[in-house]
């Protein structure tokens, strides 16, 4: 009975720290909206907007109710993994923290940093195709073997994966749609490309799921968790769909639009 | 040059006529997919989300499809701003890819996904050859209306081309 006292005090203190962790990362990206206000122009208000909304998102995935439920029920940790891997890197990405990070930085410190953003490491993990590995085939191993069951025996465990899903979606995200400044773009086709397997990956894995429940888990909740992995995971693919493609349609104006004439 | 703009016996760029019918085959892929996820899937409840019957293959060709129509969707709309801000939208041409992209993906969805992979049937319980009958004939028809759009679009784009620009 000790020991169960014990790891509960453990999990409430990690899903603390996390909270604290976000609640800071929030108060930064403020602090630095407000400085760069000051010294540049002014910062868009949308951004400090899409930053909040990731905040929430990533705490209320892991701490509150939802987290207590999800140990339980399917469908609740699909919730989480939805919000925490999805949700919040796509708000945190529409939030150019990199960008604002850049103008608030005196000028030897930003050289610094983007030595740091060039290295070969940061290079290869955030390869459109590297980051889909690590982000859908991270999934698949998650699902798919014995890890599910144990990260929910082991609370460290439990923690490295929820880490692992939220820095891999946001990488993922960043990587295909690089709104803050990369080492190098990879063009359209090849991003849509990688894009649509990367997508494809994560629908087959739902219906994988949908017929083969992950160890410890009922074959209803595996469906309903299955299913909402499977439309969830559209949801938010759609809203990467559209920001890709506008993207191409703002760099493919042509220049003398007036020069093309008319056909029929 | 405002004249110019107007004049209707002046000729598609070709990669504007290429994107014509792509933007157009891009949607009706679209189209096609969402109208079988909506109907049959949500609405009539024919189609099942997995049946156990499903092969490996067909649970991959499933998955990339589905995330391929999406992807067609939502591009070819843009695409077809695109035509439009260039000025070189044609709605045969445009319209023919529609029709060419959606039977050609339904004749697939209804011969190799639903017979070949066995993802899934189109409705249970029923003696289903009607029903697989009227899906294919339906699927080739629309290809035919597409082809026959796109080959009077050419026809009337290639004849404008001989002509001289004055």
């Amino acid at each position: 009975m000790n020991h169960h006292h014990i790891l509960h005090n453990i999990d409430a203190f990690i899903q603390f720290c996390w909270a604290l962790s976000f609640g800071l990362l929030w108060l930064l990206y403020l602090f630095a909206a407000m400085s760069a206000r000051i010294r540049h122009k002014k910062w868009p208000f949308f951004r400090i907007v899409f930053w909040t909304l990731g905040m929430i998102s990533a705490v209320l995935a892991i701490t509150g109710p939802l987290a207590k439920q999800a140990h339980l029920d399917f469908k609740a940790h699909m919730i989480v993994h939805l919000l925490l891997g999805m949700l919040a890197p796509l708000f945190m990405v529409l939030a150019a923290p990199m960008t604002l990070l850049f103008r608030t930085l005196n000028v030897k410190t930003a050289r610094k940093l983007s030595v740091v953003l060039r290295s070969k490491y940061v290079r290869i993990v955030s390869h459109p195709i590297a980051a889909s590995f690590l982000n859908i085939g991270g999934l698949w191993v998650l699902y798919t073997t014995d890890l599910y069951a144990e990260m929910h025996a082991n609370i460290f465990l439990h923690l490295f994966v929820h880490i692992h899903v939220f820095l891999a979606g946001y990488v993922f995200t960043a990587s295909f749609l690089s709104i803050d400044p990369t080492p190098h773009r990879f063009g359209f086709i090849f991003r849509a490309i990688v894009f649509v397997l990367a997508a494809a990956g994560h629908s087959i894995l739902s219906k994988y799921i949908y017929a083969h429940p992950p160890s410890g888990v009922s074959e209803e909740q595996a469906q309903l968790g299955g299913m909402l992995m499977y439309y969830g995971g559209d949801a938010v693919d759609i809203v990467m769909i559209i920001i890709l493609c506008y993207q191409w349609y703002k760099a493919s104006w042509p220049r003398s639009l007036s020069v093309l004439p008319k056909i029929h | 040059m405002a004249a110019k703009m107007n004049n209707s016996n002046q000729f598609i760029p070709s990669v504007c006529f290429a994107r014509n019918i792509w933007s157009g085959i891009l949607l009706g892929i679209g189209f096609i997919a969402f109208v079988d996820e909506a109907v049959f899937h949500q609405i009539l409840h024919w189609h099942h989300f997995y049946d156990k019957s499903t092969t490996d293959i067909g649970l991959v060709s499933d998955g990339i499809f589905h995330a391929f129509s999406w992807f067609a969707t939502i591009g070819s709309l843009f695409m077809f701003a695109d035509l439009r801000r260039r000025n070189a939208l044609h709605l045969v041409l445009w319209g023919g890819g529609v029709f060419l992209g959606a039977g050609a993906f339904q004749l697939y969805d209804g011969i190799v996904q639903h017979k070949m992979m066995r993802i899934h049937q189109i409705r249970y319980n029923v003696n289903i050859l009607p029903y697989d009958l009227i899906w294919n004939i339906a699927a080739a028809v629309m290809i035919f209306i597409g082809m026959i759009f796109i080959f009077q679009a050419k026809q009337r784009v290639t004849k404008n081309r001989e002509k001289p620009i004055k």
